[in-house]
């Protein structure tokens, strides 16, 4: 459970101004407890290739398969949590009634309902603030919110979408340590699409770096990095040599321009 | 005290122009009576004739005043004179139509909003229904009810329905529409079904545009009904003061009429205005 594998998929658009390639003939295995960063110029795909694992998008072309399954079938199990950049909370319903919404879709019973969000809160730090409604925490806590709904039901997948692209330095730096403590925690296989390189370099195992028209993928870097990652990694040699190998193949994607 | 300051200089100001302007109106026939008496009037003999007419032009306020006052408290309740008799008729017609319009309109966009067909069929005839100008169809609407035996409450009610269930239907398809691409994404990911979706997205979403649109149906519904009571032998109802007012020229009669309906719609947006505030506090949407 938990891996994901991408097969020449491609996807084109019918768009009024004639086709958009958004993808073409991506392939890509991600393992079992991965964390992998989707890095790239704008159109490369990666908002494009998450969604077909998704199955929010239907490729054109290749074979998506999620958990062993049709990506379809794969989200009909349930298989994965989705965070967008936005944190999309119900301003009606309190922070712990917006982490109940899928478990109570779902189906699951009041008892664990209960014990799930106590339980999620605790893993990002915000218990106390389920009685609270959305629009009394900050950006931060908000997106911190949406990320526990995402990990309520215990899927094996997470897929985040720039899920800390609107927020500032800061409290970035801060979340980023407090999912690295998740992901080990959790085990959980992760697929994260960021516009920032020191981000994806501190955060993931391996970086996928991804070019625009048509978007494919450009290079793919595995981090040399160790698993135990405190924040000063980021002023290491090792860590800059990555960076400068993801800024490569950044500037090489982009020179068919 | 700050908020009431504006609202009565507001009001002295509409209360001045209108005491002008029945002087203006009620002037030639009180000059006319004078005229015809063979009298020659002060300015302030004539200013006092204007006010005390028994069929002005434009009654003064305080003649409008008097006649809600003998309307409501001059009456028994259960008299044909009676403001409170006619408002309650006016009422229950209002309510029963406003009911059925609402609910036709919310059932209507809840079938709009989930079926394609449904949304092409029905939304033309929605639109073209209101294009009929109502008081064409009134006495049609009232004729063809009474030959099949049905009279009193229900056409009115059908006319007021016909009116009402248009804000709401409109309103509660914009507001079923409102959740966003993401936040239908977020549903798909979690392989809602449409019943899931519609009861834990959809219509919370479309809470403050129901409550707008119902306030906007309510008085719809009230001039319904009324039209409903002016075609030819209505006897019951605000509208059929209006109508016995306008045979009698008994002016002041009409305006008081048309004050007591004024007064029952502020009533009843201002009772859909309480209960927005309460379910809105209660889904945390008022802060």
């Amino acid at each position: 459970m938990g891996e994901i594998e991408a097969r020449g998929v491609s996807l084109t658009f019918q768009t009024a101004d004639g086709p958009v390639h958004a993808l073409k003939d991506v392939s890509l295995t991600i393992g079992k407890g991965d964390f992998v960063s989707f890095i790239g110029p704008s159109g490369c795909g990666k908002t494009t290739f998450l969604r077909t694992i998704a199955a929010l998008e239907t490729p054109t072309a290749g074979q998506i398969r999620v958990n062993g399954m049709e990506a379809d079938e794969a989200r009909r199990a349930r298989a994965y949590g989705y965070v967008f950049q936005a944190p999309g909370l119900y301003p009606w319903r309190t922070i712990s009634g917006n982490i109940s919404l899928p478990l109570e879709i779902m189906g699951f019973s009041k008892a664990e309902r209960r014990g799930r969000i106590a339980r999620v809160l605790d893993l990002v730090e915000l218990s106390g603030f389920g009685g609270k409604y959305p629009w009394q925490l900050s950006g931060g806590m908000q997106q911190r919110a949406s990320i526990a709904r995402a990990l309520a039901f215990d899927a094996d997948i997470l897929l985040m979408d720039e899920p800390f692209g609107a927020l500032d330095e800061i409290v970035r730096d801060r979340l980023n340590e407090a999912l690295l403590e998740l992901w080990k925690k959790t085990g959980k296989t992760i697929g994260f699409i960021t516009h920032s390189i020191p981000e994806a370099v501190y955060l993931s195992t391996r970086i996928v770096v991804m070019s625009p028209r048509p978007g494919r993928i450009s290079r793919i870097i595995e981090s040399t990095l160790p698993r135990e990652r405190p924040l000063e990694i980021r002023d290491t040699p090792e860590f800059i040599r990555v960076a400068h190998e993801v800024r490569e193949g950044l500037r090489e994607g982009q020179s068919y321009d | 005290m700050s908020r009431a300051l504006p609202v009565l200089t507001v009001l002295s100001v509409i209360v001045l122009v209108w005491y002008g302007a029945a002087i203006g109106l009620n002037a030639p026939w009180a000059r006319d009576q004078a005229a015809r008496a063979g009298e020659v009037l002060s300015t302030r003999q004539l200013v006092e004739r204007t006010m005390m007419q028994d069929r002005p032009v434009l009654p003064a306020p305080h003649q409008v005043a008097k006649g809600l006052w003998d309307g409501i408290n001059g009456q028994k309740i259960t008299s044909k004179r009676s403001l409170v008799w006619h408002g309650w008729i006016t009422l229950s017609a209002t309510l029963a139509g406003f009911a059925i319009g609402s609910l036709a309109g919310i059932l209507l966009a809840v079938g709009i909003v989930h079926s394609r067909v449904v949304d092409l069929s029905v939304m033309p005839w929605a639109v073209a229904s209101q294009t009929v100008p109502i008081l064409a169809i009134a006495p049609m609407v009232i004729v063809v009810f009474a030959s099949a035996g049905v009279t009193g409450l229900l056409p009115k009610a059908m006319i007021s329905a016909w009116l009402s269930f248009f804000p709401v239907l409109v309103g509660m398809v914009k507001g079923l529409r409102m959740p966003d691409a993401m936040q239908m994404d977020l549903m798909r990911s979690w392989n809602a079904s449409r019943a899931q979706v519609f009861w834990r997205l959809r219509l919370p979403s479309a809470m403050p545009y129901l409550f707008a649109s119902l306030k906007v149906a309510v008085g719809a519904a009230l001039v319904g009904t009324i039209v409903g009571e002016l075609p030819a032998g209505a006897t019951a109802g605000l509208g059929a003061r209006l109508l016995s007012g306008s045979y009698y020229g008994q002016t002041i009669q009409i305006w008081a009429a048309l004050f007591a309906a004024a007064a029952l719609a502020a009533a009843l947006v201002a009772i859909i205005a309480g209960v927005e505030r309460m379910v809105l506090r209660r889904m945390g949407l008022a802060r």
